[in-house]
């Protein structure tokens, strides 16, 4: 029987060096997920989380495993601040970090801030459970199975982040990933670990920029666990090269009346694929998501979102906007399940999107499963264009076509951005909107 | 030099022909008010005039201050000095009233080639307007139109259009919808506006509001042309033997 020619991102994923931990349990961590890799590879579109996301280019193509310069790699350090963000700060450049960019000496109290390569030079034992985890989570919908399992084979470096029992972290930790430029297509791979204890509070910045035009593949992991009344505001900025590929997912466990709050604005990349996993496993737990999806050019960005209630009054609302243009592609599936016994619960979702361009496309659909009592649940989404009444209405008053739609278009947007408490970076995030949409 | 003039205007909309052959002249500082039936033609008047998409013009010719009106994209239209007030305006949630109306204000200068305001300069100018108005400042604040009343729809419009000072202010039935205390807000904001280089159009279906803004010149508009013109005395023959009298007097197809 003819065994089909091995796909050569397999392949050079089997030829790359393993990253040696010299730690028993996580190196046959690593072996193992490479040979669950290898034996369930990559998802084709007949798998129904990857039904509009086609991995058949990037399954052709050759990566290299880590940027061996990584360290000497020049980045515009003007390119990591963020207006209204000043605390402490992890800069990583091709998944390596970057002790030089970053500003960890002075940590508030309670705050505990490392690479996951510092951390794991140290006492490795705390982090067994979480790492032995990653690979475990996420089957329940069979999705993103093969880069969990690239991503735990290979991550060397990553996020520890711990805020202990009721410690209030005043300023906004920034986590930053660069992808630079180098020679080859580089793979890289970080792995986090967030938690955040009883009662405590954080706000995160998580930053993703391209230096350079470098067209690299990441895999993103985060496991971010909220114990009992801990508050997370959480935003990610997604701005990378607009050749990069950029496959993340993110994990969350909201604890009793645990509360995250996360926006998202996916600016960036070639192909870009969110897995945000949302467990609401503890009762009056809260979780509010706000997202803005931008493709444009020939963009394909892709956000999967998957909430569960699992307990008593539990509280999710998740409102998404996705504007395409050129003939760019958005994807946007958001699943909530209000499981049995999760009697209270309130659930609501909507994505309302925009076309710009008769060529853009986006597919929506929201998913919701009840199998409880007492339960509030809404979602819908739509998808359509600028209305002409208000384009013709703006045009009437003076205004130039190409300006009535980019107000009428960041609008839009901004309605999923506006509840975002730090006004500074609301602004940036709000020129950000305007400097994506099409010029013409 | 006349401000407007319309010359045997044809016009169709969705392949239904609905202007068929209207004439009329505007100078500046004059108040002409277009009556008629529903169906007449009223409100494609307005929106011809105002560029809006969907209105196809098959004959005849509109002279703007000596330009050719029809040429014109709606925003240059606006800067020209048009400026029509809408029969139902438009919510735009997201877009705040203010930045709304200073972005229309500076993008109309800069094609005059006039100095832009900062945001200082034109809340100070938004103010003393809103003093003229007799209107909230509360509707700055708010996103343009959004969840606004009928009322307050309608006097947003006269608001812009007192902030934008046109040339030509177009009125597409501003009067319809109003209880009796807007619509005399409504006429008192027009009023303050009128002046010797102004001219309004106002297309009411009703006698009422030119009982506050009193026109120099009442038309006619009965199947898609001028059928009748008269002064104000004309709105108030209307008013006591209705349209029906109209069209007896000139049956469709029938030369004025």
């Amino acid at each position: 029987m003819n065994q089909p020619a091995p796909l050569p991102l397999v392949t050079a994923l089997l030829d790359a060096p393993l990253p040696p931990s010299g730690i028993g349990w996580l190196d046959a961590m690593r072996h193992e997920n490479r040979e669950a890799f290898v034996a369930g590879g990559l998802p084709d579109t007949r798998v129904e989380a990857w039904k509009y996301t086609a991995l058949r280019a990037l399954s052709q193509r050759r990566f290299v495993s880590g940027d061996a310069d990584a360290q000497t790699r020049t980045v515009d350090a003007s390119t990591l601040v963020l207006p209204g963000v000043e605390g402490p700060r992890l800069v990583f450049v091709n998944g390596a970090f970057r002790a030089d960019l970053s500003a960890i000496d002075t940590l508030p109290p309670g705050l505990t801030l490392q690479p996951l390569s510092h951390a794991l030079k140290g006492d490795a034992e705390p982090l067994r459970f979480a790492l032995s985890r990653s690979a475990s989570m996420g089957h329940a919908r069979g999705a993103s199975d093969a880069f969990t399992h690239i991503n735990a084979a290979s991550a060397a470096d990553g996020v520890v982040l711990r805020v202990a029992a009721h410690q209030k972290i005043g300023a906004p930790v920034q986590l930053v990933f660069v992808g630079a430029a180098a020679d080859a297509s580089v793979a890289w791979h970080v792995r986090h670990i967030i938690e955040l204890a009883e009662g405590a509070e954080l706000s995160l910045v998580e930053q993703h920029i391209g230096s350079g035009e470098s067209s690299h593949l990441a895999t993103l992991v985060s496991d971010i666990e909220l114990r009992e009344g801990a508050l997370l505001h959480h935003l990610l900025l997604q701005n990378a090269s607009s050749t990069d590929t950029l496959i993340r997912q993110s994990r969350l466990r909201l604890h009793t009346k645990a509360c995250a709050t996360l926006h998202v604005l996916e600016l960036g990349g070639a192909l870009v694929r969110h897995d945000l996993q949302a467990e609401l496993i503890g009762d009056g737990a809260q979780l509010d998501t706000r997202g803005v999806f931008m493709p444009h050019g020939r963009q394909h960005i892709d956000t999967q979102l998957a909430i569960r209630h699992q307990a008593l009054n539990t509280r999710s609302s998740s409102n998404w906007r996705g504007v395409a243009s050129d003939r760019a592609r958005g994807v946007f599936r958001g699943a909530m399940v209000v499981a049995p016994g999760a009697d209270g619960s309130d659930a609501s979702l909507s994505n309302k999107n925009l076309l710009l361009s008769p060529n853009a496309e986006i597919d929506t659909k929201p998913e919701l499963e009840i199998y409880a009592d007492e339960v509030k649940a809404a979602h819908g989404a739509t998808v359509g264009q600028l209305d002409e009444r208000a384009l013709f209405y703006l045009r009437s008053r003076g205004i130039p076509l190409h300006e009535a739609r980019a107000l009428l278009t960041t609008a839009f947007c901004r309605a999923v951005l506006d509840d975002l408490p730090n006004d500074a970076l609301r602004e940036h995030l709000a020129e950000l909107l305007i400097a994506q949409l099409p010029q013409h | 030099m006349s401000m407007l003039k319309i010359e045997n205007l044809h016009a169709r909309v969705e392949g239904k022909e609905i202007l068929k052959g209207l004439s009329l002249t505007v100078n500046a500082g004059e108040v002409h008010a277009i009556m008629g039936p529903n169906g007449a033609g009223k409100s494609t008047l307005g929106n011809v005039l105002s560029g809006r998409e969907g209105y196809e013009v098959t004959a005849g010719s509109v002279i703007y201050n000596g330009i050719d009106l029809l040429a014109l994209d709606p925003e240059a239209r606006a800067a020209a000095g048009v400026f029509l007030a809408f029969q139902y305006p438009v919510e735009i949630p997201g877009v705040n009233n203010t930045y709304f109306l200073r972005a229309a204000f500076n993008a109309q200068r800069k094609v005059r080639g006039e100095k832009e305001l900062d945001s200082m300069q034109f809340l100070k100018l938004v103010r003393e307007k809103l003093k003229v108005m007799q209107i909230s400042d509360e509707l700055l604040h708010r996103a343009v139109n959004e969840g606004f009343s009928g009322g307050e729809k309608k006097r947003n419009e006269i608001f812009q259009m007192a902030v934008l000072e046109p040339q030509l202010a177009i009125l597409d039935e501003t009067d319809s919808g109003l209880d009796i205390d807007a619509l005399k807000q409504v006429a008192q904001g027009v009023n303050t506006l009128r002046s010797p280089e102004r001219a309004f159009l106002m297309i009411t279906h009703y006698q009422r509001l030119l009982d506050y803004v009193v026109p120099d010149f009442v038309h006619v508009l009965a199947d898609g042309r001028i059928v009748e013109s008269g002064d104000k005395s004309l709105a108030l023959k209307l008013e006591a033997q209705g349209y029906a009298g109209v069209a007896e007097r000139h049956p469709a197809g029938a030369s004025v």
